[in-house]
């Protein structure tokens, strides 16, 4: 068992292992199940992310609301027409990240990776680093365990809730859970994997929660594509040997004492932030028809 | 510090928008379901706080009428759900209500049996899809729906849970949580256990034999 990111590092050194692996077994033990089961059912949970990351750039997607939605098929589409500015992969993963928050905002089925308002990172990253990487399913599904295995460690010493930390909880979280898949999945090392979840976490501290009309739409979704370039990005930077000054345990408490200074109206309660602009006051009344 | 599951972090697979608002409604609504029974013709939804406020566009209406209609969260008919109750007949309202000092995502379902007798659960959506019930037929109560439930109403007699716990301990099922209440001396109470382990029919019969018992509920994970 393992707390802190500090611990995960020194039992993957010394087996000399990669931080999935030491993830997997630790399932293993808890769950008193099988290798075999534990990864069968991470399975699961990839096959819905790549049906939720795919669903949004063919299909014009609306939510419930109408706040918003057909934004991932407009994106893939601008990308298809071949002048980006980011280049293929990084539209094609915000694409991805759009259409997993639109899918969501539609009442369709996702995975919550660590929550259903960002959803949409986790698979973003690590379907389109899996293209890049020309990794197979195994992979994808190891870096999925690696991911999970900096959940747990933010889990456990701060939190996923918006409505405790912000929006650096949900999506700084999973930023910083798909930067240590990715880095593992391209081959980096664990220290690396941990520096760029590190990077991941600082880029976006202190966002604020603060959705229109209390919904889990707008800001989310645009959050969703930046979170995954967020991800993809301090990725990059740890694979190139550049080391986050702060070690990711301080990291995850930074976060979480960050999460905890923030005002109650810039934690999910839709009363601060943009939710509270003439524009997001006059949505949420069309919206609630007040 | 707990021990996360990596699929406590990656998951549940949800229809979404929100897992308290959905995901969490979703799996109320199903845990009422086992409590009230399937042979009801109405359900009545009191919605209280944020419940109350963001309901409709959250879908919370429509996936808790997927929950008292026995699907899971991951149900895709999640969505229609409204319309599929209608098709059967079963008559939905919406109430929004002050529940008073009660958590923001609080629901009391009110179910109608087909019988026309009635009961009530009452239940919040504590975060993350999980879940808490905390009233049943206005009693106080308190369990989550993850591990497998008794629900036992009796008078309070000597002996009886005694009577009772052995029962359980014969069927080789181990309690990991028991908390007894009553109205009084020798009045009406409640007692609820969870256990590790399924609950079986077998159990609830033998337990429904037992002297002062009134009704035996056993709510197996939704």
């Amino acid at each position: 068992m393992y707390n802190y990111g500090y611990e995960m590092l020194q039992l993957a050194k010394e087996k000399n292992v990669r931080l999935c692996d030491i993830v997997i077994e630790n399932e293993v033990k808890l769950t008193e199940q099988s290798v075999e089961v534990v990864r069968e059912k991470m399975g699961r949970n990839l096959d819905v992310m790549m049906d939720s990351a795919k669903y949004g750039l063919e299909n014009d997607v609306k939510s419930v609301s109408g706040l918003i939605g057909g934004d991932a098929k407009k994106l893939e589409e601008y990308r298809k027409n071949g002048k980006t500015l980011c280049g293929d992969v990084i539209v094609k993963a915000m694409a991805r990240a759009l259409s997993c928050s639109e899918v969501n905002a539609a009442m369709g089925r996702i995975v919550a990776a660590p929550t259903a308002g960002s959803c949409g990172i986790m698979p973003a990253a690590i379907i389109t680093a899996a293209e890049v990487l020309g990794a197979d399913r195994e992979k994808m599904i190891d870096a999925l365990f690696t991911a999970s295995g900096i959940g747990q460690i933010i889990g456990k010493n701060a939190t996923f809730a918006g409505a405790e930390g912000g929006c650096q909880a949900e999506c700084g979280a999973a930023a910083a859970m798909a930067a240590a898949g990715i880095v593992e999945m391209a081959g980096g090392t664990p220290e690396m994997a941990l520096h760029a979840a590190s990077i991941a976490l600082k880029n976006i501290l202190g966002l604020v929660c603060d959705p229109i009309a209390g919904l889990v739409e707008a800001p989310c979704a645009k959050r969703n594509s930046s979170g995954t370039v967020n991800a993809m990005t301090s990725a990059e930077l740890a694979l190139a040997g550049i080391k986050s000054i702060i070690p990711f345990d301080e990291m995850v408490e930074t976060m979480y004492r960050v999460g905890k200074a923030l005002p109650e109206e810039l934690r999910e309660t839709a009363m601060g932030g943009i939710a509270v602009t003439p524009t997001g006051i006059k949505l949420r009344k069309q919206i609630f028809g007040e | 510090m707990k021990n996360y599951s990596v699929f406590d972090i990656l998951g549940p697979i949800m229809i979404g928008p929100s897992s308290s608002h959905t995901a969490g409604a979703a799996r109320l609504g199903k845990v009422a379901r086992g409590i009230a029974g399937e042979d009801f013709k109405a359900v009545t939804f009191y919605l209280h706080g944020s419940f109350a406020k963001t309901y409709k566009g959250h879908g919370t209406d429509r996936a808790l009428v997927a929950g008292v209609l026995g699907m899971e969260t991951y149900d895709e008919r999640l969505r229609n759900a409204l319309f599929i109750a209608k098709d059967m007949g079963i008559d939905i309202k919406f109430i929004e209500t002050d529940l008073g000092d009660e958590h923001p995502n609080t629901v009391n379902i009110e179910f109608e049996k087909k019988d026309g007798s009635k009961i009530s659960v009452q239940g919040a959506s504590i975060g993350g899809g999980n879940i808490i019930i905390n009233k049943i037929q206005g009693d106080s109560v308190e369990f989550t729906g993850t591990n497998p439930t008794l629900i036992i109403k009796k008078y309070d007699l000597k002996g009886s849970i005694n009577t009772i716990t052995s029962i359980i301990a014969e069927s080789d099922i181990n309690i990991g949580m028991m908390k007894v209440t009553r109205q009084g001396k020798g009045k009406e109470g409640l007692m609820i256990l969870e256990t590790d382990s399924k609950i079986t029919d077998e159990i609830v019969e033998k337990i429904e034999k037992v002297d002062g018992v009134i009704s035996v509920r056993a709510i197996n994970p939704v």
